[in-house]
């Protein structure tokens, strides 16, 4: 009797033991505890939690009516773009900045396809190997698990800047960046997807003397493939947009333009690269979309 | 192929071999994907080419290993505004505010942008917004709002607010699509007027999915504000990069110990949270 109740009082959350259940008697005679709503508690801590980050940052609205017409300066010269960035396509004279601004973006989307194909092809089998329903080895899991998370919490920026400074500026220091955080989030996914996979196949393949690799490789395989498909597509839609601002650190691509257009303030320069950029971001978002639908 | 037919088309159950003979075969598929896959390999290869490390490499590297394995642990444990720890707390703070008023803003601009609730043409219009919006790169973002508020954490808060809206709206429109509306059938044959039909049949169902969304943003936000400090809109990314700049590894390993125990700290709460509202 004694062990019962300790039991019931490990399962109740400690909230309810600070804060009795009110007893309400029904009609019927029976009664039932009503535990104390959680909401009020939660609103204070949310409340607290925006008061001190208000005066942590030095939040202040007025600022932002009083200046609000600036926003409007730097806005309204990006929405006029440089149209020479796109003129030189059959424009002679403008030929030098059309080359200028195409060369960046290639090297931005070279840069995004080459790291997203190296750091997917490498997220492969970490994430068998970090998947607790094949490998059943705790210790190497937990590992490479820890290791993963470790790499997803480093920023691109940083990543790239660390690249930077060891590869030297350029493309090859962008795409070792883009290799690393693909190969974080992607193994990520992948690990999260393989568990949830039917292992009964996999059981079958091995009962008929087939070794561990093989039984993977045609029982599991088939099932993860599609899923690994459209995490790939998934991260090249995002490393795009990630490549482009990694020239702001010196590795290569659209972010070095932008640096450039910004130290100068001519915006709008930049406003021609964020256009172009806009466009390939839009194309290779809907053909993503529309393979990943094909896929699922 | 024909053959493969008269067996399917037969009554009796296929022998195994008949069924592994009558296998799905996408080898024209596989061989496509991997020709596209080496062409555009070998297009991006043309221009990454690999020049040797830089002059100061291996010394560079060995400094970042060096520092990460022995932070600075004055810097880490100070508690005033050059700490890492006060670094990080105005981090998160602009995270938290940020995501908050982003999340408030993307409400109206994902209704206007569901083609189920608006005119098609209204909903095209905010849909294409809304892209625009995400395109543009936080640190473009940051420098626009810097010419409003000044180089201070207050820039990093509406920079993140205008962020979020992108990803937020796309999330919250999924689940405005997904609402259940026989739900308001059903409440509307019980009597109950507009204001209960939108009290008991919609907001239960999509409040939880919206402070999903919510903090799943929250978390990438922290990632996102720890960089905006590299343009001067505060956060610990200021401090991080002068340290990288000027090499003094053992700072740059106190603020990257600071960044990574907080960022995995931040991501196992948005995870239970996230699993806890997902299971009710």
């Amino acid at each position: 009797m004694k062990k019962k109740a300790a039991e019931a009082a490990v399962k109740t959350p400690l909230f309810d033991r600070i804060f009795k259940p009110r007893t309400v008697t029904l009609p019927n005679g029976h009664t039932v505890q009503r535990p104390i709503s959680r909401t009020p508690f939660i609103a204070v801590l949310v409340v607290a939690v925006i008061l001190i980050s208000a005066k942590v940052t030095g939040f202040d609205f007025n600022i932002i009516v009083r200046r609000f017409n600036q926003l409007g300066y730097i806005l309204g010269r990006i929405f006029h773009p440089n149209w020479s960035y796109f003129r030189g396509i059959w424009n002679e004279a403008d030929h030098a900045n059309t080359v200028k601004l195409f060369n960046a973006l290639f090297d931005t989307i070279k840069m995004s396809i080459m790291g997203s194909v190296i750091g997917a092809t490498l997220a492969l089998p970490i994430a068998v190997l970090s998947s607790t329903n094949i490998n059943k080895n705790g210790v190497v899991v937990w590992f490479l698990r820890i290791v993963l998370m470790v790499i997803r919490t480093l920023p691109t920026l940083i990543i790239a800047k660390f690249a930077a400074l060891i590869f030297g500026l350029g493309t090859f220091a962008g795409t070792m960046a883009i290799i690393v955080f693909t190969f974080g989030i992607v193994a990520k996914m992948m690990y999260e997807s393989i568990e949830t996979i039917d292992m009964g196949a996999f059981e079958a393949t091995e009962s008929f003397g087939a070794n561990k690799f093989q039984a993977f490789w045609s029982a599991c395989m088939p099932q993860i493939l599609p899923t690994y498909l459209s995490y790939c597509l998934y991260s090249l839609e995002m490393n795009i947009r990630a490549a482009a601002i990694l020239g702001y650190v010196g590795a290569g691509g659209l972010g070095i333009l932008i640096n450039e257009f910004i130290g100068w303030r001519d915006y709008e320069s930049l406003g021609a690269v964020l256009l172009a950029l806009f466009v390939v971001v839009f194309i290779i978002e809907n053909t993503s979309q529309y393979l990943r639908k094909k896929l699922s | 192929m024909a053959k493969t037919k008269s067996l399917l088309a037969s009554d009796r159950p296929l022998t195994i071999e008949e069924t592994y003979n009558a296998r799905p075969r996408l080898w024209w598929l596989y061989t496509l994907i991997v020709l596209i896959v080496a062409a555009l390999l070998s297009w991006s290869g043309s221009s990454i080419t690999y020049k040797g490390l830089a002059t100061k490499g291996m010394t560079i590297a060995q400094g970042i290993g060096n520092g990460l394995l022995h932070p600075d642990t004055n810097l880490l444990f100070n508690l005033t505004p050059e700490g890492v720890p006060y670094q990080l707390l105005q981090t998160v703070a602009i995270a938290v505010l940020g995501t908050l008023i982003g999340g408030i803003l993307a409400i109206p601009f994902s209704f206007l942008a569901c083609d189920k609730i608006v005119p098609k043409w209204v909903a095209v219009v905010f849909q294409a917004i809304i892209l625009g919006i995400r395109t543009i790169p936080s640190l473009v973002w940051a420098l626009v709002w810097i010419r409003v508020t000044g180089p201070n954490a207050f820039c990093g808060v509406v920079t993140e607010s205008v962020c979020s809206i992108g990803m937020i709206c796309k999330m919250y429109i999924t689940a405005i699509e997904d609402i259940d509306t026989r739900i308001l059938e059903s409440l509307d044959a019980s009597g109950c007027n507009g204001f209960q039909k939108i009290r008991y049949g919609i907001l239960p169902q999509i409040i939880p999915n919206f402070i999903s969304t919510v903090i799943y943003r929250f978390d990438i936000n922290v990632k996102d504000a720890t960089t905006l400090g590299i343009v001067g809109a505060g956060g610990i990314g200021a401090a991080l990069i002068q340290c990288m700049n000027s090499s003094r590894w053992s700072m740059v390993g106190a603020y990257l110990t600071g960044m990574i125990v907080l960022m995995i700290f931040i991501e196992l709460f948005s995870t239970k949270v996230r699993s806890k509202l997902a299971r009710g």
